[in-house]
């Protein structure tokens, strides 16, 4: 693998750029692996990774029906943040945000995480209580977030309409400062380049079309469009299609797929400092480093695979952010999209060991699981590798619902979807 | 937008209308395993294909009714009445609703 330092992109330049090297290996599937990992976005690649770095597996497939990370990897608006109400989930997104934290060394890969704060806004009465209460919690847990007056709010962010006369005012806000954005696709690539160098086989256009077992039920290997695949461990990490995936070993797992949306604006200079989210508008905004606005809109209601939605959704967003920050009223928007969500009842994720032996899923991550994309790989790695879950996943299982013990984030999650 | 035909009032706009998610669901006594009990809270049909489901027309007449729908295309097969058969049963025999 070649490293990047300041020292090799000065001796590529002298070469005109000619010696680079593809960042991965392309390779055919092999006959057999210790362990195969079922999707190649950033949450399966990591996973990849962190099997051969930390649990010594060297030996690993991580097979993509399509291309590498263009799934929700490509399509998510990049938010990262850990300022989740219950211990569980705080403890399993901060984990999540202190890898974020040392990604860009680890992986010798910039994934330009910049932690340029997020900005939660209160709009009524009610968000102002929940917000605090917030507050209160995240930092008994040791995370930061601070409560913000409108005043306060504004300088941190000065685009923001602190008016009084807007159908929603801000009332005030909470700001983890920690938080922030990365650059999606660097994240998978990086994960893929540092998993490739350590001899895991990314393989893709190569859909899995049935999983195997033996007699006593355990998994013996996997059904794919490039042949079969034999291996004691399969991970499945296939964000929408984990319903289909499980499916296939007769596993039903509580989650519907609803399309969520997101737009990008034309880029502009520099005019928006941090990540803005209001839950009550339904909005949030954060500019990219090539300039360009990118808005999260809402999920349409219904089931659905189709990776698009209705037009109205992302209007919805818009006309709140034209109100909560006039200045993009002028914006032109350049592009918009859709992705498939798999989300809980609880809408907190799964990260887990199923029914059938050497099966595992990480799955549930819903509309936000670009934020824990190292923890939950790092986490789903330790429960392939151990065949027992780490203490931050345990409470993660499929079998909470029938146990009642939900990690209940759909009414706590910073946006309501 | 979904253009969505209410069986009372004709094609009407999807903003007109909420979901209600899985169609066909009945709610078991209390005898039920808390297999069975979980089930019906929390697992519904996820399927990529045809999936019944129930919309009501909430800016309209304000009923519920069932809708068959592809959910690889969000294309409608069939609207009907709550309380009617699924129209495509016959072809699902075996599979359950």
């Amino acid at each position: 693998m070649q490293k990047f330092s300041a020292f090799s992109l000065a001796r590529q330049a002298l070469g005109r750029h000619l010696g680079w090297t593809p960042q991965w290996r392309s390779v055919a599937p092999k006959p057999s692996y210790d362990a195969i990992i079922v999707g190649g976005g950033g949450h399966g690649l990591g996973t990849a990774y962190y099997l051969a770095k930390q649990h010594g597996l060297r030996n690993i497939a991580v097979v993509e029906k399509g291309w590498l990370a263009g799934g929700n990897t490509a399509r998510n608006t990049t938010i990262i943040r850990s300022n989740y109400l219950f211990e569980q989930s705080s403890s399993y997104y901060e984990h999540a945000l202190k890898l974020w934290e040392t990604l860009s060394e680890e992986l010798n890969y910039n994934v330009m995480f910049s932690q340029r704060g997020c900005l939660m806004i209160a709009h009524t009465v009610h968000d102002v209580q929940v917000f605090k209460r917030h507050v209160y919690a995240n930092r008994l847990n040791g995370i930061d977030n601070e409560w913000m007056t409108p005043e306060e709010a504004k300088a941190f962010c000065p685009p923001l309409n602190i008016s009084p006369n807007i159908r929603y005012p801000v009332l005030g806000a909470s700001l983890q400062r920690r938080a922030g954005t990365a650059r999606h696709d660097a994240v998978a690539w990086g994960f893929a380049r540092a998993a490739s160098d350590m001899g895991v086989d990314i393989i893709e256009n190569c859909e899995v079309t049935g999983i195997d077992r033996d007699a006593a039920g355990n998994v013996t290997g996997v059904q794919t469009t490039r042949g079969p695949i034999r291996s004691k461990k399969v991970g499945v990490s296939a964000a929408g299609h984990s319903s289909v995936v499980l499916g296939m070993a007769g596993i039903r797992l509580p989650l519907q797929v609803n399309p969520l949306q997101a737009l990008v604006s034309e880029p502009v200079k520099p005019a928006f400092p941090c990540v803005v989210m209001s839950n009550t508008i339904h909005a949030y905004i954060s500019q990219s480093d090539k300039g360009e606005m990118v808005i999260g809109a809402g999920t349409d209601s219904y089931v659905s695979y189709t990776q698009r939605g209705g037009m109205h959704v992302p209007a919805h967003t818009l006309e709140a952010i034209c109100e909560l920050v006039p200045d993009f009223r002028r914006l032109r928007m350049l592009r918009s999209w859709g992705g498939i969500t798999d989300n809980t009842p609880d809408r907190s994720p799964i990260t887990a060991k199923t029914s059938v032996p050497g099966l595992y899923v990480n799955c549930g991550w819903g509309t936000g699981g670009f934020k824990a994309t190292p923890g939950a790989a790092n986490l789903f790695a330790w429960t392939i590798a151990r065949d027992e879950p780490h203490p931050i996943n345990a409470p993660f299982t499929i079998e909470r619902f029938r146990d009642g013990a939900l990690i209940d984030e759909a009414a706590a999650a910073a946006v309501a979807h | 937008m979904l253009l969505i035909e209410c069986p009372y009032c004709g094609p009407r706009a999807e903003i007109e209308f909420s979901y209600g998610g899985e169609a066909h669901i009945d709610r078991p006594g209390p005898e039920v395993s808390e297999e069975e009990w979980a089930s019906f809270l929390y697992l519904r049909e996820n399927t990529k294909g045809v999936l019944a489901e129930r919309w009501r027309h909430a800016h309209g007449c304000g009923r519920f009714f069932n809708a068959l729908r592809d959910t690889r295309t969000d294309e409608f097969k069939a609207f009907y009445e709550m309380g009617e058969k699924r129209p495509d049963a016959e072809k699902k025999e075996g599979e359950g609703a």
